[in-house]
């Protein structure tokens, strides 16, 4: 589409005749105003993909923008919470940007493409807050959804894909690097970066190039077990890889209308981006002050047991006699591939230390009739899933 | 080329900055005043215009220097006459005379309306007075102080009593114009009301917030206006020799170019000519957006806050307009003693509104209101004796003219407000034997104030006491350590008061200085 063109209903992604063809349930939800498909046959077949062979998911409705000019290091160092001059161009780093108050917008990736241009990549749209950012910078911001036509290739097998597409030289690619190949002419950006938390690289190309690059991709993986997925099968993934998603882990500050709705880095678990001996960033002063004097809410992770995910509960400190929740659950799932019943939840602090034990209370119904259990749950440290491979570079054969 | 260090510097010479900057030194502190002008004062100089004749530049008479500035610095300033009355001017020569609480040419209806008037908002004044002379609190704080004085707040606005505070509150965001149509007859005594509250403001009379405006300008002495013997250079000049006189280092003719942040926090100031002085603390007596925008820059602030400094209203719309005149003019039906007073033109509010109207979209007022002073009746230093000076403050001259100010532009409106004032005074073009006419855009290049505003922001309520100039720059702290604002853009606001100056030093002293 003409970017100067006002999109009428709903968008098409370059990589659309292609998933089209391959979907057989027919199941389709907006994503940014794209055409998406929930699962293509089968969510929980599509999630194994993911963890046993190579998925291809479709992420050109994810919001990108591209920062140019001679202020682009530090303008992003001003935006994010994390220090960006440390990241060099040829890598990505994952970030969160605050609002003054220091309440999370939003997470996403930045891409350092080349000296002084960056892509930033967000679950939500920020061009409005991207621009006043600008104020004082000698910096462009673009948006740049629609021009970029992207794939997640993701899986075991992901690189033995691309590999036999004709680019070994990415198995020199490390997790969070980027690098610059030729793909029939065209410029493909391939970046070993993902929410699967899995071994997995993406795509950025050209629209144009799109649909050659979706049949390249699969005639080099047939031998690989290549599938294309949907975002359920993605979601399952990324409760795995303990991964936040916007309106789920948080609300982006700005939606927020009471007081108290938002989060800040500090209570996402994500002190490690925050980089207090930047002199300046959006948010810096509210967060020093809240990592003086301590933070409300605390990110959990957690095991629980039995089998039953526990969507939606409310966290207790103790297994009977609560006078109020301590917190409730943001994500749930079964994980297959961890045999284990896992959720992100968000809880007020003190509780949910790690190491710590929670009680969650959990819904089901059978039959019409509906259970309530309460479930012993453990807060972990680490993500529930970290395979080995997910860091190894080069990556094995699979 | 890094000079010694002081524990605060000032930026610009302003009034404010002179009031604070003495204020500090007084408290023991080493301050170091950089003022780009050659004059100390900032907009409140005296300055020759003409071969001769000299007049306040900017403002012109004194009438909101506040008793608490004036006691903290033992301030005496000459006055040359004191107690003005306002002459609101009828093309019939049937004038209204406003003197303090009582008006004469109106009904006996509109005069005891007045004389009621006047006792309410005198009480609301007073009110606002105490309020102004101190940081405003903040909200959705936890801070005893902020606490402290928002009940005090609150408990002096119910001690008005149950009627008056009912009153308080109806009128406070309001227009001047429905409270004057509502009250008076006198379209004369309508039009000098309005006037006033709109003097130095992008507002018209049917604005909102023209109430607040109103009630500002009588807060701190009722509106009691003087002529200050020597014009408002001479306030100036006597702060300055107070200031000294502390220990004050003063040093006009250095621009300060930027104020230099090291570590997240300011460290001084660089000034035109490359010289860099030294100091944890630097208040800046410029305008919040030159402040925050130019000497600072964005990039050192949080974006929030740097777009709320971008969104600041400040657009200036008054203009200033001096003639020197060959004799004393003559206006109809005004004795000599009458013509000392202040004059304003107003017919009526219909009149003040329509003034307005063009300034919306970047046009002057073809027929604007005017403030007129001829300060020279009682001050024999501005100009040649048997010579006099006009001084007018000009309203609607809007800063961003739709057609740009040029020698043309400035040149037809001079003459559209000489023609709009010989209405009054025929035979006044005559005896003009030399003129200056400061625009907005001028007082903006001239003393450096953002939108040439008289405020440095524009005073309504979206932009008064807690969310002056800004939140999250409302005690004269700004999120940059050790960097304060003390000028007309911070709470209270503009005029010749001192109480940011003096709010300014008393917030940094209660927080110390490094």
């Amino acid at each position: 589409m003409n970017p100067t063109q006002v999109a009428q209903g709903r968008l098409h992604t370059p990589f659309h005749s292609r998933i089209a063809a391959l979907d057989t349930l027919n199941n389709w939800h907006t994503w940014k105003g794209y055409t998406t498909p929930d699962a293509l046959y089968c969510a929980d077949l599509e999630y194994f993909a993911i963890r046993n062979a190579t998925a291809v998911f479709d992420l050109t409705p994810m919001t990108k923008y591209r920062i140019t000019g001679p202020d682009a290091e530090a303008y992003v160092n001003r935006l994010v919470t994390r220090d960006m001059t440390k990241i060099r161009p040829g890598r990505v780093a994952y970030a969160v940007w605050c609002d003054d108050a220091g309440q999370v917008l939003d997470d996403g990736t930045i891409f350092h493409l080349r000296p002084g241009e960056y892509r930033l990549c967000s679950q939500e749209r920020h061009f409005a807050w991207l621009t006043a950012a600008t104020i004082g910078f000698d910096v462009t911001v673009k948006h740049e959804t629609a021009d970029v036509a992207a794939l997640a290739v993701q899986g075991p097998t992901s690189f033995s894909v691309l590999k036999a597409m004709g680019y070994p030289e990415l198995g020199e690619l490390k997790p969070f690097g980027l690098a610059h190949v030729d793909f029939q002419g065209a410029e493909l950006m391939v970046s070993r970066t993902g929410y699967t938390g899995d071994l997995g690289y993406e795509l950025w190309i050209e629209p144009g190039k799109a649909e050659a690059l979706w049949d390249a991709l699969f005639e080099a993986g047939r031998l690989y077990g290549i599938r294309a997925i949907g975002t359920e099968a993605l979601e399952h993934a990324r409760i795995e890889a303990g991964f936040l998603a916007a309106y789920h882990e948080f609300l982006p500050a700005d939606e927020t209308i009471r007081t108290g709705r938002s989060r800040s880095p500090l209570e996402l678990g994500l002190e490690w981006t925050v980089d207090f001996k930047k002199p300046v960033f959006n948010g810096r002063r509210a967060l020093a002050e809240e990592a003086k004097r301590g933070s409300t809410w605390r990110l959990v992770k957690l095991d629980i047991e039995g089998n039953k995910p526990a969507h939606n509960s409310y966290i207790f400190a103790k297994p009977k006699n609560n006078r109020e929740a301590i917190g409730f659950i943001t994500s749930a799932a079964w994980s297959p591939v961890c045999k284990q019943n896992i959720a992100l939840g968000t809880v007020r602090t003190p509780h949910g230390k790690p190491g710590d034990t929670v009680w969650v209370e959990i819904y089901y119904q059978r039959e019409m009739h509906w259970s309530r259990k309460m479930a012993r749950a453990t807060v972990v440290d680490k993500p529930f899933w970290f395979p080995e491979r997910r860091g190894a570079t080069p990556p094995g054969p699979y | 080329m890094t000079t010694d260090k002081y524990d605060a510097i000032v930026v610009g010479a302003g009034h404010n900055g002179l009031v604070c900057a003495a204020l500090l030194a007084k408290a023991g502190k080493r301050v170091l005043v950089l003022e780009a002008n050659d004059q100390v004062g900032g907009a409140a100089v005296t300055r020759p215009f003409a071969d001769g004749y000299s007049t306040s530049a900017c403002a012109h008479l004194l009438y909101q220097l506040q008793p608490a500035v004036r006691k903290d610095l033992g301030l005496k300033p000459a006055l040359a006459r004191d107690e003005l009355a306002t002459i609101a001017l009828a093309e019939s020569g049937e004038h209204v005379r406003l003197d303090g609480n009582s008006v004469s040419g109106v009904s006996d209806e509109d005069a005891a309306e007045y004389r009621a008037f006047r006792k309410r908002v005198n009480r609301y004044a007073d009110l606002l007075e105490t309020y102004l002379n101190m940081a405003p609190p903040r909200l959705g704080t936890k801070d005893k102080r902020d606490l402290v004085t928002l009940a005090r707040l609150g408990f002096d606005i119910r001690r008005l009593g149950k009627t008056e505070m009912r009153e308080f509150l109806r009128i406070i965001g309001m227009n001047i114009f429905d409270e004057v149509v509502e009250r008076f007859d006198s379209g004369l005594l309508k039009g000098a009301i309005s006037l006033d509250a709109v003097l130095g403001t992008h507002l018209g009379p049917r604005s909102p917030n023209t109430m607040l405006t109103y009630l500002y300008r009588l807060a701190g002495g009722h509106g009691r206006m003087a002529i200050a013997a020597g014009g408002l250079g001479a306030v100036s000049d006597e702060l300055a020799h107070v200031a000294r006189g502390a220990g004050v280092t003063i040093r006009t003719g250095m621009p300060v170019r930027r104020i230099v942040v090291e570590n997240g926090r300011v460290a001084g100031v660089e000034t035109e000519d490359g010289t860099r002085f030294s100091s944890f603390t630097v208040i800046s007596n410029a305008d919040p957006k030159r402040t925050i925008l130019d000497l600072v820059g964005a990039r050192h602030f949080e974006t929030g806050f740097a777009r709320r400094a971008t969104h600041l209203r400040a657009k200036g719309n008054a203009a200033k307009l001096h003639l020197a005149l060959d004799a004393l003019p003559e206006f109809r039906d005004l004795s000599k003693k009458e013509l000392g007073q202040r004059l304003v033109i107003a017919p009526d509010e219909n009149y003040v509104e329509r003034a307005f109207n063009p300034a919306k979209y970047g046009e002057t007022s073809p027929a604007p209101v005017v403030e007129i002073t001829i300060p020279s009746l009682a001050d024999d230093t501005l100009a040649p004796t048997g010579k006099h000076v006009l001084s007018a403050v000009v309203q609607y001259a809007p800063h961003a003219l739709r057609e740009g100010w040029s020698d043309g532009t400035k040149a037809a409106f001079e003459q559209t407000v000489i023609e709009t004032i010989a209405r009054y005074a025929p035979g006044l073009g005559k005896l003009i034997i030399g003129s200056e006419l400061l625009t907005p855009a001028d007082i903006e290049r001239e003393f450096h104030i953002t939108g040439g505003h008289w405020h440095h922001a524009e005073l309504t309520l979206d932009q008064f006491l807690f969310v002056r100039p800004l939140n999250g720059a409302a005690q004269y702290a700004l999120p940059l350590d050790g960097l304060y604002l003390c000028g007309a853009g911070s709470h209270p606001g503009g005029g010749v008061s001192g109480a940011p100056g003096r709010n300014a030093a008393r917030a940094i002293l209660a927080r110390g200085i490094e």
